[in-house]
């Protein structure tokens, strides 16, 4: 059990996170949630819920909580998102199917802007050290986090693998989620944004498929077009599927094996950057004064 | 199967009011779960009953309030009931509609002793 933040977090193993706490183990950033929440308190009218009221026990009582049930992963996210931004950090959320190619175009990526940017990458992935161990060929830091059974990345996992990579000031940070389409969905970590990875291996009605994840995303890459020549997938229907989803998704067709494609995707990762980069000397300026 | 994680979310959030309100068991928990928040109600039930054993809500009966999705369009304002994100308006055509509700996914009420 975690004696900084109380979290025991069952299968999940993280790389280079010691969870037996016998050192006392130092949080890079807040994680001592004083979030304000509503507080429950009793009614008498409007009720679910009846109470019951059975002779020598003790009375039974109805509170109402009205609690979101994802708030504490969204306080963490909340936390995780202000690190980033005092930090300079950009912080993506890759998703996909497995098999979409997501690592592959990570490690092309990491290694074309090796000479520009700092970067670090945070993996997710059920079992094996694989991926980190791809990444860190290229030179970058990575930190494997193992889900276990679970499906997805959650903000307080994040938080942890934040704190074991300590990624420099004005990194760019990939966090590349658990491949599914469904859960990670439901998770913020705290990033700037998610990417959503389709490879055109794929069917083209994935966006109207997994709507929550296309919507939830605010860029989409269509990934391996090299392989078009030889495939059934029609482009124009699988981009306007993901628009019907979300009319203000940004839309980029990559392929990650030959290269076409990728400047542009540098190109958005570069304008972001320089964004949250404006927006964090806007705020030490404001600060300062 | 993230309907494991959010019922692992109930139960601390559960167990943090429990601290609060000073009670000791849980007779019932009622959700309110809405139809777009892609949670697989049957998958909540059977992961609910796995993670409460050894908690104080052990025993705990679950009750689940489903919310039907609700939107309205943003140009002709017509409100209609929908059951997916990417539903039509089915006065004007028109979409993405603004969801009014079935994005829910909270504790609603307990009742302890």
């Amino acid at each position: 059990m975690c004696t900084t933040c109380g979290c025991a977090e069952g299968d999940t193993q993280i790389e280079g996170h010691a969870h037996d706490h016998s050192l006392e183990h130092h949080h890079a950033h807040s994680h001592n949630h004083d979030h304000s929440h509503e507080h429950s308190h009793n009614h008498d009218h409007g009720h679910a819920l009846m109470a019951t009221h059975a002779a020598g026990i003790s009375p039974a009582r109805i509170l109402r909580i009205e609690q979101d049930i994802l708030s504490k992963n969204n306080a963490y996210a909340a936390d995780n998102k202000s690190y980033f931004k005092q930090h300079g950090m950009l912080a993506l959320n890759l998703v996909s199917s497995p098999g979409s190619g997501k690592t592959t175009l990570l490690t092309r990526t990491l290694d074309d802007l090796k000479a520009e940017f700092s970067q670090a990458v945070i993996e997710g992935d059920q079992q094996t050290l694989l991926d980190a161990e791809r990444i860190r060929a290229t030179g970058v830091n990575a930190v494997q986090i193992n889900t276990g059974k679970g499906c997805h990345l959650d903000a307080h996992m994040v938080g942890h693998a934040v704190e074991t990579l300590k990624p420099e000031d004005n990194s760019l940070l990939f966090i590349e989620n658990v491949g599914n389409l469904v859960c990670p969905a439901s998770f913020d970590l705290g990033e700037a944004h998610k990417v959503v990875i389709l490879s055109v291996t794929e069917g083209e009605d994935k966006p109207l498929k997994y709507p929550d994840m296309f919507n939830a995303a605010g860029l989409m890459i269509l990934n391996k077009t090299d392989l078009l020549p030889y495939l059934q997938f029609d482009v124009d229907q699988c981009i306007a599927y993901a628009q019907r989803v979300n009319p203000g998704i940004a839309i980029l067709q990559v392929s990650a094996t030959t290269g076409e494609g990728m400047q542009a995707w540098y190109n958005w990762l570069r304008e972001l950057h320089q964004s949250i980069q404006s927006n964090t000397q806007n705020q030490t300026t404001i600060t300062n004064n | 199967m993230h309907e494991m994680s959010l019922c692992e979310g109930v139960i601390q959030l559960i167990e943090q009011q429990a601290d609060e309100q000073q009670f000791t068991s849980v007779n019932t928990v009622c959700l309110e779960i809405g139809t777009l928040a892609g949670v697989e109600i049957e998958a909540m039930r059977f992961s609910f009953d796995a993670i409460a054993k050894g908690t104080i809500a052990d025993a705990a009966k679950l009750e689940i309030i489903s919310v039907q999705g609700l939107a309205e369009c943003p140009l002709c304002k017509q409100q209609t009931e929908v059951t997916a994100r990417y539903d039509l308006c089915p006065q004007c055509g028109h979409y993405p509609l603004d969801i009014l509700a079935g994005e829910e996914m909270r504790i609603k009420e307990l009742e302890v002793q």
